[in-house]
């Protein structure tokens, strides 16, 4: 055992791990926060995609040793204090970008890290950047057009085929 | 996953060090095929001596022989947003799995393990690259040395890999959609003393360069050059996404279209 410390969502946290303790189980079984979802463990799904440092990762494909010192950003660090929605989250609800919600947590998280990066993406651009993201259950058009909403764009002409 | 201890040393000699400690040690640079293994029980080390603390091996720079310098600890996403000197580099990396697998994944983790469906070892033989170590240099044609292959000695870590720049360049890649691996790909480059063709996701023998077709190309640096040309199939994968004859004939066409699309 060891003790690793980070901040997640702006707070302080920290715990005991293993070596092998991924960063998903210290958040869900360490810290409670279990909005990080876990689809597949084998690194395909983009279920548990977290920011680490500004950057999106697989929560299920890093050691929490690894992210000491880090700042983590998770689903639940995502809305305002006051629980009013980002934009992105705003957006998936308005288009219905989500069915049963279990690829949600990283689809916003995902999205979220994209319009850091490409405040104004195309729509290939967006389908581009969520490779990396599976859902069994939308067929991605109405997450594309979430997305494309939330960053200020016109999603009429995606509007339903 | 067994149980294992993980270090973070922050210079490439204290993680030498560390190495030696045990036989059953290892690095662990992005993870993003090391964590998958040892999911699968697939390695058992005693101890994980993580790179990614290392910012000695972080980085892109150029030589004083105008070759770029890719730190081995360097990930994907840093390459395809660094290596504009070699755009063809650049592309090969923005094209490595999703934008999180190339948030972690290493330049050094995906050589040293040399998957025969990677990207990066593509890149390394078409460009006659140097693949540095904490001990030596290795020439890009004696460092892979067949399926999940290579020259690296136990306990010896990829510091750098070192890229002469060529005249015009282009990585194609035939995407197999549900791994995002190459299923194959062929990396063209095109020097003052030479072409150089790099194919990945075929052989079972791994990368290979197929010098039929740079015999073709340093004559006439043109997809004509290479009508109707193929590598033979005997020795290529064959499995549920493509026969061996079929790669083959993939190399054929991305090969084409490389030399059309090399800039
Ligand atoms: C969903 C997904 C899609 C992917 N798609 C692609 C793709 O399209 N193309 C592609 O090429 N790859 C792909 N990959 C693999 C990815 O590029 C890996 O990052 C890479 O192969 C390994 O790099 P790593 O830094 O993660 O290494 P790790 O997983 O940390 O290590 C891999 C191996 O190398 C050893 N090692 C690591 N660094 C060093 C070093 N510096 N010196 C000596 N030994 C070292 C480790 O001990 C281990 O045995 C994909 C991976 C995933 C999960
Ligand atoms: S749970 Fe991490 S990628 Fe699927
Ligand atoms: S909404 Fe069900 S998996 Fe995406």
């Amino acid at each position: 055992m060891a003790q690793v410390s980070m901040t997640v969502n702006g707070k302080p946290a920290s715990g005991d791990i293993e070596g092998r303790t991924l960063l998903v189980d210290f958040l869900r079984d360490g810290l409670g926060l279990t909005g990080t979802h876990v689809g597949c463990d084998t690194s395909q799904c983009g279920a548990c995609v977290v920011h680490v440092d500004g950057k999106a990762i697989k929560a299920c494909t890093v050691f929490a040793a690894e992210c000491e010192g880090s700042s983590v950003t998770t689903i639940e660090g995502i809305a305002a204090e006051d629980g009013t929605m980002s934009k992105v989250q705003d957006a998936f609800q308005t288009h219905h970008g989500l069915q049963c919600g279990f690829c949600t947590p990283g689809m916003v998280m995902s999205a979220e890290a994209l319009l850091q990066e490409n405040p104004t993406p195309s729509e290939a651009e967006i389908r581009e950047y969520l490779e990396g993201n599976i859902c069994r259950c939308t067929g991605y058009h109405n997450i594309v057009k979430a997305i494309l909403a939330a960053s200020g764009q016109d999603v009429s002409k995606i509007a339903a085929e | 996953m067994y149980a294992f201890d993980i270090e973070r040393p922050s210079t490439v000699s204290d993680a030498v060090k560390l190495l030696k400690e045990s036989d059953e040690n290892q690095p662990l640079s992005g993870g993003q095929t090391l964590i998958p293994t040892l999911k699968q029980r697939l390695a058992a080390p005693e101890k994980l001596i993580s790179l990614t603390g290392i910012d000695e091996m972080k980085g892109i720079c150029e030589d004083d022989d105008g070759r770029l310098c890719i730190g081995a600890a360097t990930c994907h996403a840093d390459v395809a947003a660094g290596a504009g000197k070699y755009p063809a580099l650049a592309a090969l990396a923005r094209q490595i799995g999703d934008p999180a697998v190339r948030n972690r994944g290493t330049l050094g983790g995906s050589l040293a393990n040399n998957d025969p469906s990677a990207c990066y070892p593509s890149a390394v033989l078409g460009s006659g690259a140097t693949v540095v170590t904490n001990s030596r240099e290795i020439a890009a044609d004696d460092y892979f040395q067949g399926m999940f292959a290579t020259a690296l000695e136990e306990g010896e870590i990829i510091t750098e890999v070192k890229f002469p720049v060529p005249e015009k360049a282009c990585y194609m890649k035939f995407e197999q959609p549900a791994s995002r691996f190459a299923l194959v790909g062929v990396f063209v480059a095109k020097y003052a003393d030479g072409v150089r063709v790099a194919v990945t996701g075929a052989s079972e023998e791994g990368v290979f360069r197929w010098t039929e077709a740079e015999e073709k190309l340093n004559s006439d640096f043109s997809s004509s050059a290479l009508e109707g040309m193929s590598p033979p199939a005997d020795n290529m994968i064959s499995d549920l996404h493509g026969s061996g004859a079929y790669r083959a004939h993939l190399v054929g066409v991305m090969a084409r279209r490389a030399v059309d699309a090399a800039h």
